[in-house]
This record gives C-alpha cells, sequence and structure tokens, in this order.
C-alpha cells in the first residue's frame, strides 16, 4: 500500500508506480516511450475522475483526513499576502492549534483564524493535532474582536478533530470559551466568512464558524459527532463508521441542500492535495467575490441577514 | 374502596386515566446514592432530594417547572413545536420511529419545556430540560423552542431561566443540531445586550453541544449540588489522555473551584435564591403578595402532612 494513496485509490497508485518505473527505464535506454507513458497518464486521469466521481460520504471524510491534505499553514501563504501572525490569549497562553493574524487579500486588510493540524510529528504535537484548548478559543475571540475595531473582515479556515478533550481543557473552561465565541461571532460587527478547508469537527469547528457565509471545500467535511463517535454510540462498534457517515450527511453536497452551507469550492481531481497552488487560488477567489459582496451590504442589514439566518436553521 | 387505597397516601394515589409519570410507582422509593429506602411522600416533599444524604435525584421537566414556579398564572409556551427528520436519518432503526417511541414513554413531543408565569410574583419565563427524552439532546425542536422562549423574553423584558439537564447535541438531526448551539448563543447574546437576564441552571447532567452554548452563557450560572458538567464526557477524556480522572471531576464544586459558575444552589432554595437574584437584576421587589402565597404553601403542606400520616395510620393497626 502507497501510504500517499487511500485505499481507493490504490489503482491510481498502481499507475503512478508503472508511469514512474517508465519514465526511470526512459531515461536509462534512451527508447523513446514517452507515448506510452502519455497513454498511461491519461488512463490515470479517467481513472481518478471514475473514482472521485462516485465517492461515498465515507471516501470523502477520509479525504479530508487524508495525510497530505493541505493544512491552514499551507493555504495561508498563498492566499493572503503580509502575513503577520498574532498569538497568545492574554489570559494563558497561546494555543498553537489555532493560528491568527492580520494579512491582506487583493490588498485589503483582513484577520486570518485557522485551525492547524501540523504536518511533521513534531509540529502535530506542538499543534495537539489541530485540536484546540480553551485559550485557542479566546485567541480567536480577541482577534475577532479586535477585527471588529479596525473594521477588517474575518476569514476563519476550519480543520480540528474536535477541541480537546482533556483535564486542563475542562478546568479552563473549554465549553464557555465555545459558547462565548458562537454568541459574539453572531454579532460581531465586520463581515465573516467561514470555509471548511478539511475536517469540521462538532462544537470545535464551530467555534470559528459562525458568520456571514459558510463554504465547504468540495472533498471537506462537517459533522455533529464524528462518524466513529456516532457509529460507536449505536452500533456499539466503530466498524460501522461509513453507515454513520451516510446518515449523518457529512458532506458539502448533504449540508448545501439542508441550507447550512451556502457554497462549495471545488477540489481539483483527485483532491486538494494533489494541486494545493490551484486549490489555494480557487480559495482566495471565492473569499475576494464573496467578500465584495458582503461590503456592499449595510453593516445592519448584514448582521439582521447573519441572525435571521442563525434563527432559521433547521426549519 | 380496598384495603390498599385506604393505605396509600393522596400523593401516591392515582385516578384512572391520569398520566402515568416516569417514575415507576410505589410507596417506596430508593435512593440511587446511598440507597437507602424512603418513604415515597418524604421524598416528593423534599422535591426529590434524598432527605438521608442529600442526593439531588433527576427529576423530569415537567416536575422541575412545577415546584420552581408559582403555583398561579403559568402557562405552557410554544407546546406546538414539533421534532423535525429532515434528513430522514436512518441507523438501526429510523429517527422518525425513535421519536415516536420517546414521545409514547414521556408524554411530550420533544426534550424542552417552555411555560411562562411568575418566580415569588416576578414574572419570569422558563424552559426546562427533558432527560428522559433522548436524553434531553438537543435537536432542531429544542433550539427552537428555547430561541423563541428568549425572543418572547426579549420582547418582554422579563428574566428567563433556564433548567439544563443534556447529553447535548441530538446526533439523528447532524449538523442541524450543531446549529442550534449558534442558534441559541445568538438569542442569549441579543438578552445581554438588552439587559434581559438570564439565568442557567445545571443539573446533572449537561456535556456537549448544551454545555458548549446556552447552559454556560448565563448572566449568572448556577448548579445544583454534585451536578456533572463538561464539554467531553469523562469516557472520552479518559481514552484520550489515558489515565484516571481525578475524584469530583466535572462535579459542581469542580465548575465552581474553577470560576465556570456562580453558584451551587441546593434544590429546595432554588426558587427564594433565583427570586433573590432577579429582584436585583431587574431592581424590583418581590411582591408581598407571593411571600404571602408562600406562606399559604407551607400551611398547605402542613396540612398535607397530617393528612399522610392519619391516612398511613391503618397500616400500623
Amino acid at each position: 500500500m502507497n501510504p500517499n494513496y487511500l485505499d481507493f485509490e490504490q489503482p491510481i497508485a498502481e499507475l503512478e508506480v508503472k508511469i514512474e518505473e517508465l519514465q526511470l527505464v526512459g531515461s536509462d535506454a534512451e527508447i523513446n516511450i514517452s507515448d506510452e507513458i502519455e497513454k498511461l497518464r491519461e488512463k490515470s486521469t479517467r481513472l481518478t475522475e471514475k473514482i472521485y466521481s462516485n465517492l461515498s460520504a465515507w471516501d470523502i471524510v477520509r479525504v479530508a483526513r487524508h495525510p497530505l491534505r493541505p493544512y491552514s499553514l499551507d493555504y495561508i501563504p498563498r492566499i493572503f499576502t503580509e502575513f503577520d501572525e498574532l498569538h497568545g490569549d492574554r489570559h494563558f497562553g497561546d494555543d498553537r492549534a489555532i493560528v491568527g493574524g492580520v494579512a491582506r487579500i487583493d490588498g485589503r486588510p483582513v484577520m486570518v483564524i485557522g485551525q492547524e493540524k501540523g504536518r511533521a510529528v513534531k509540529d502535530k504535537v506542538l499543534r495537539n493535532f489541530g485540536m484546540p484548548k480553551p485559550e485557542g478559543y479566546r485567541k480567536a475571540l480577541r482577534l475577532m474582536e479586535m477585527a471588529e475595531r479596525f473594521k477588517m473582515p474575518v476569514i476563519t479556515l476550519i480543520d480540528t478533530p474536535g477541541a480537546y478533550p482533556g483535564i486542563d481543557s475542562e478546568e479552563r473552561g473549554i465549553s464557555e470559551s465555545i459558547a462565548q465565541n458562537l454568541a459574539v461571532m453572531s454579532r460581531l460587527a465586520t463581515p465573516i466568512i467561514c470555509i471548511v478547508i478539511g475536517e469540521g469537527s462538532s462544537g470545535g469547528a464551530l467555534g470559528i464558524g459562525v458568520g456571514d457565509h459558510l463554504a465547504m471545500l468540495q472533498y471537506s467535511t462537517y459533522f455533529v459527532i464524528s462518524p466513529e463517535g456516532c457509529a460507536n454510540i449505536i452500533w456499539k462498534s466503530t466498524d460501522y463508521a461509513p453507515d454513520a457517515a451516510q446518515a449523518m450527511g457529512v458532506t458539502s453536497a448533504v449540508l448545501q441542500d439542508l441550507g447550512i452551507v451556502d457554497a462549495t469550492i471545488e477540489e481539483p481531481l483527485g483532491g486538494a492535495h494533489r494541486n494545493v497552488d490551484l486549490m489555494a487560488e480557487r480559495v482566495r477567489e471565492h473569499i475576494i467575490t464573496e467578500l465584495k459582496r458582503l461590503e456592499e451590504m449595510p453593516l445592519e442589514e448584514m448582521l439582521e441577514k447573519r441572525y435571521q439566518r442563525l434563527m432559521s436553521y433547521g426549519s | 374502596m380496598s384495603w390498599i387505597d385506604k393505605i396509600l397516601p393522596s400523593g401516591v394515589r392515582r385516578e384512572e386515566g391520569q398520566r402515568r409519570s416516569n417514575v415507576p410507582e410505589g410507596l417506596w422509593k430508593k435512593c440511587l446514592k446511598c440507597e437507602a429506602v424512603l418513604y415515597r411522600p418524604d421524598v416528593e416533599r423534599n422535591e426529590d432530594v434524598c432527605p438521608k444524604c442529600d442526593h439531588h435525584m433527576r427529576i423530569g421537566a415537567r416536575r422541575r417547572l412545577d415546584i420552581f414556579l408559582d403555583k398561579e398564572g403559568r402557562e405552557e409556551i410554544f407546546s406546538e413545536i414539533e421534532p423535525l427528520d429532515r434528513l430522514k436519518f436512518r441507523d438501526k432503526k429510523r429517527y422518525r420511529d425513535r421519536l415516536s417511541a420517546a414521545q409514547k414513554s414521556t408524554g411530550e413531543k420533544d426534550a424542552l419545556i417552555a411555560m411562562r408565569g411568575t418566580l415569588q410574583g416576578l414574572p419570569v419565563v422558563v424552559v426546562a430540560f427533558e432527560f428522559a427524552f433522548h436524553g434531553g439532546s438537543m435537536g432542531y425542536a429544542v433550539g427552537e423552542k428555547f430561541t423563541r422562549a428568549a425572543q418572547l423574553a426579549l420582547e418582554e423584558g422579563i428574566p428567563m431561566v433556564c433548567f439544563s439537564a443534556s447529553g447535548g447535541a441530538r446526533m439523528q438531526e447532524a449538523l442541524i443540531s450543531l446549529m442550534q448551539m449558534a442558534k441559541t448563543s445568538a438569542v442569549i447574546e441579543r438578552l445581554k445586550l438588552a439587559g434581559v437576564p438570564y439565568v442557567s441552571v445545571m443539573t446533572d447532567p449537561i456535556y456537549g453541544g448544551v454545555s458548549a452554548s446556552l447552559a454556560l452563557l448565563g448572566d449568572i450560572n448556577v448548579a445544583e449540588p454534585d451536578a456533572r458538567a463538561g464539554f467531553a464526557g469523562p469516557n472520552i477524556i479518559e481514552q484520550t489522555i489515558r489515565q484516571k480522572l481525578p475524584k469530583g471531576f466535572q462535579r459542581s464544586e469542580f465548575l465552581l473551584e474553577h470560576g465556570a459558575i456562580d453558584m451551587i444552589v441546593h434544590r429546595n432554595d432554588m426558587r427564594d435564591t433565583l427570586a433573590r437574584l432577579l429582584a436585583k437584576l431587574t431592581n424590583s421587589e418581590l411582591s408581598q403578595k407571593a411571600e404571602a402565597e408562600e406562606d399559604e404553601l407551607e400551611q398547605d403542606e402542613a396540612a398535607l402532612e397530617q393528612e399522610v400520616e392519619a391516612e398511613s395510620k391503618p397500616e400500623d393497626e
């Protein structure tokens, strides 16, 4: 198994290996086999298209958690310019599972807040695998309130396996820190755009996820409880996670139908990790378009719309 | 009247056709904490607090509202709100069937009951979670009822009190449930901006999505003694950190010590304490009438006690 490919992608991985081998042969033996390589490449593309046109909810969850999936820190330098990271909640510490700071998009100053899972092992530990503690949500809150004062729109990038379930987290009030963010984001007097870039897990995701516009990347996921957690409760076994994922409707397609998600940003063939630059460019364009729309609206109207939208959830 | 009816105190006797409560009927009740076998009327008179060890037993939403609000002038509100199954959720059973079963067993449409009434004369809007309905979980119906009750409080400028008891967001309504967290938090924020008091009373247990939204956003957060409240359940935390949790973790005393709540209030003192707090927050006086009513109630209770004693006598003879 190639760890850079998920199990349902293994046929693609095998083709890619063949292509690589042929390329090596080609350079060694100086035989012209470019036609053959070209054919295999086409085949690989068609195969990827075929596999990706028919992904189950559970497959999408797994793409969203792919080890090569781009994280906030992969997107931020590609989407924004002049990102200056700001640290700390001013009360307890600096939670590296949430990064935030001021930046520009298309020249316009914005506040960027994103959950970061961390890439290498050491980095994952530093970032607590993207599971924020109360100080993370309070840092986010501090930055959002600052954005309001300086009339900067807020852009949040959601990607977390959930808020951290630990003793210290509970001691410092993880529930309150999330609840407070929900309350304040419902009325923060500046545009808020939220984008689920990977895994949007429950309250931990929502804690930076209330705003005027909610978009999801095509193969990202958003759920109230992880499919494994749901399966464990209902079927008493995580083996049923695929069924749970299907039943809960954890994909942008279902959530857009429910009116919870506003837009789906299309991913490059085979997922965002196959072409990070292209993905980042699409996200950037999406943000610019939505920002323009929101900033043309009178502030009062935008806030009332945000509130009424929250009130309408479920009905 | 058969001999058994004669010895049953009036509080226990049930007429034909009366709605069944969730508690199995009987003259005796065992305290789940100290395991003392208790005389049911004693327990009921003590608002379902164990007279021996002070354990606050779980009580249903209607009982909660009944012991909290003044007897006169209460009215159930937004009872028309019904749960929705927009996802047509199905696991081993259909969610719709699970809902019908819960509705049948509890007699409620969903897990939140709302009433308006008075507390020692002060007008209040009160909501209470019914834990027996799907573990008091919050889906559309709970979120919607809470929100409408809060909007009523906002429009009329009267304080809101919420008694929560919930396992969290209802997973069968998936992201719709999650969004109820944002919805309820948003309306609470409006109460806050308008200066309308919101008191959250946490009763055992409160976890997940309800904890991370409406339960911890009170102007004043109160908990009953020994109630458990937290974001993640103890099992999840133990699995994550691979160590045993300290004694008393996530209990009311823990919450008080770590600054999450303002005070722990005994169930018997709930009315007095909340009335006193709300009167100050709204700069009003508790009415004499309410106090007089209280006295009257106490007299009623004393009379009931005598009646009960008189009725139980034949048993000894």
